[in-house]
C-alpha cells in the first residue's frame, strides 16, 4: 500500500476478509484516496456501517468507527451527527442493508436532509449470507432465493432517494474508480444528505450464479452497461432497458437538519450570545 | 515500475485482465507479477483497481 493511504487504514487488520476479486475493496480504496486527496481531518470524521460483507469496511478504516446492527447504520449515524454536528460522518452500507431492512431509515434521513455521506455498495445480492436476492437484484437474475430468476421488478435507488428528498445523489461503479473517488469527495463536501450508489461485484454469490465470468469480466459488464446522463438523454427506452446512469445525478441546496436544530436551541436559550 | 506485494495479492486477476497493455501476469502460485515492464505505460489503473492494495505504480522510474 502507498504510504499516503496508510494513515487511513488499520494496517494490522489487512489483508481484509473479502473474497478474491470482490469489488468492495476497490470502493474502500477509493474512499481512502478521496480522504487523502481532501486531507480529511481524521479526528473529526466518523465511519459507520451496518451488517454485511460491505459493512465490514469499518473494521479496516482507522477512524472513529461504528459497526452497528443490520440496516441501522443510518440511525446510529443520525445519533452521532446530532451529538457531534461538527464532524463529517460517512456511512458504508450494502444494497440489502440500505434498501431492504434499512430502507425506512434511508427515507427519513434523506427527508430530514441530515449531513451524512452514504456510500451504498451495490453488488445486487446479500453477499454475506450466501446470495439471497435483495431489492436491487435485477428482474430475472438468479439468487439462492430466486433459483428460477427474480420475479420482482427492478428498483431504482436513485429515484427513491430523490423522492425522499436527498440533496446529493450520484452513481458510479468500481470500474469507473476515478469518477467514484471524485464523487466521494463531492459527496463529503456537500452539506446535506448525500447518497452515492456504487455498482460493485460479488463474484462469489452473484457472478457465479448468473454466469458473469471472472471479477474482471464483471467489471467489464459495468463498463458496458453504464451510461452518462447526456448519453441516456439521446437513447430510446428500449436501448436504456439494461443500462444504468452514472455520474452526479442530482444536487440541490436545502436546510440541513442539525444546523436547524442548533439554531432552534440557540433561539430557545435566548440568542447566540448565551 | 510496478511493485506488487505478494503477501496482499489474492490472485483475483483483475489487474492482469484489465491492464490496457497486458503488462501483468499471474505466476505459478497464482499471484500477479510485473511480467512485461517494456509495454507498461504507467497509467496507474492496476493500482486503483486492486481490491487488496497490493500494487504501487511508480511513474518516474521508467528508464
Ligand atoms: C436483524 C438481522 N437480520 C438478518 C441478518 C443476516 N444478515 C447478515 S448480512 C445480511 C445481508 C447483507 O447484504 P448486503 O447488505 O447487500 O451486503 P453484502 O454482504 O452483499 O455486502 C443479512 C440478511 C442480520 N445480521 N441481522
Ligand atoms: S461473498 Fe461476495 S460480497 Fe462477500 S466478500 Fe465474497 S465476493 Fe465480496
Amino acid at each position: 500500500m502507498r504510504d499516503e493511504l496508510k494513515p487511513y487504514f488499520r494496517e494490522n487488520r489487512l489483508p481484509h476478509i473479502w473474497c478474491p476479486g470482490c469489488g468492495h475493496g476497490i470502493i474502500m480504496g477509493a474512499l481512502a484516496r478521496a480522504m487523502a486527496k481532501m486531507d480529511i481531518d481524521k479526528k473529526n470524521t466518523a465511519v459507520i456501517s451496518g451488517i454485511g460483507c460491505s459493512s465490514r469496511a469499518t473494521g479496516y478504516l482507522d477512524f472513529d468507527t461504528l459497526h452497528t446492527a443490520h440496516g441501522r447504520a443510518l440511525a446510529f449515524a443520525t445519533g452521532y451527527k446530532m451529538v457531534k454536528p461538527e464532524s463529517k460522518v460517512i456511512v458504508l452500507t450494502g444494497d440489502g442493508d440500505c434498501t431492504a431492512i434499512g430502507g425506512n431509515h434511508l427515507i427519513h434521513v434523506a427527508r430530514r436532509n441530515i449531513d451524512l455521506t452514504t456510500i451504498v455498495f451495490n453488488n445486487n445480492i446479500y453477499g454475506m449470507t450466501g446470495g439471497q436476492y435483495s431489492p436491487l437484484t435485477p428482474n430475472g437474475s438468479k439468487a439462492t432465493t430466486s433459483p428460477y430468476g427474480n420475479l420482482e421488478r427492478n428498483f431504482d435507488l436513485v429515484q427513491l432517494a430523490k423522492g425522499a428528498g436527498a440533496t446529493f445523489i450520484a452513481r458510479s461503479t468500481v470500474y469507473h474508480v476515478n469518477q467514484l473517488t471524485d464523487l466521494i469527495i463531492k459527496g463529503i463536501n456537500h452539506k446535506g444528505f448525500s447518497l452515492i450508489e456504487v455498482v460493485t461485484q460479488c463474484p462469489t454469490n452473484y457472478g457465479r450464479k448468473n454466469k458473469m465470468g471472472s471479477p474482471a469480466q464483471m467489471m467489464l459488464w459495468q463498463k458496458e452497461h453504464a451510461v452518462t446522463k447526456a448519453q441516456a438523454d439521446k437513447m430510446t427506452a428500449e436501448e436504456l432497458k439494461d443500462k444504468f446512469i452514472v455520474g452526479l445525478l442530482h444536487q440541490e441546496e436545502a436546510p440541513e437538519y442539525t444546523e436547524q436544530y442548533a439554531k432552534m436551541v440557540a433561539n430557545l436559550m435566548g440568542g447566540d450570545d448565551k | 515500475m510496478v511493485i506488487i506485494d505478494q503477501k496482499l495479492c489474492k490472485g483475483c486477476g483483475i489487474c492482469v485482465s484489465l491492464c490496457p497493455k497486458q503488462a501483468l501476469a499471474l505466476n505459478e502460485v497464482n499471484k500477479s507479477y510485473y511480467a512485461h515492464p517494456d509495454v507498461c505505460i504507467h497509467c496507474g489503473m492496476c493500482e486503483l483497481w486492486c481490491p487488496d492494495y497490493a500494487i504501487i505504480v511508480e511513474r518516474e522510474s521508467k528508464e
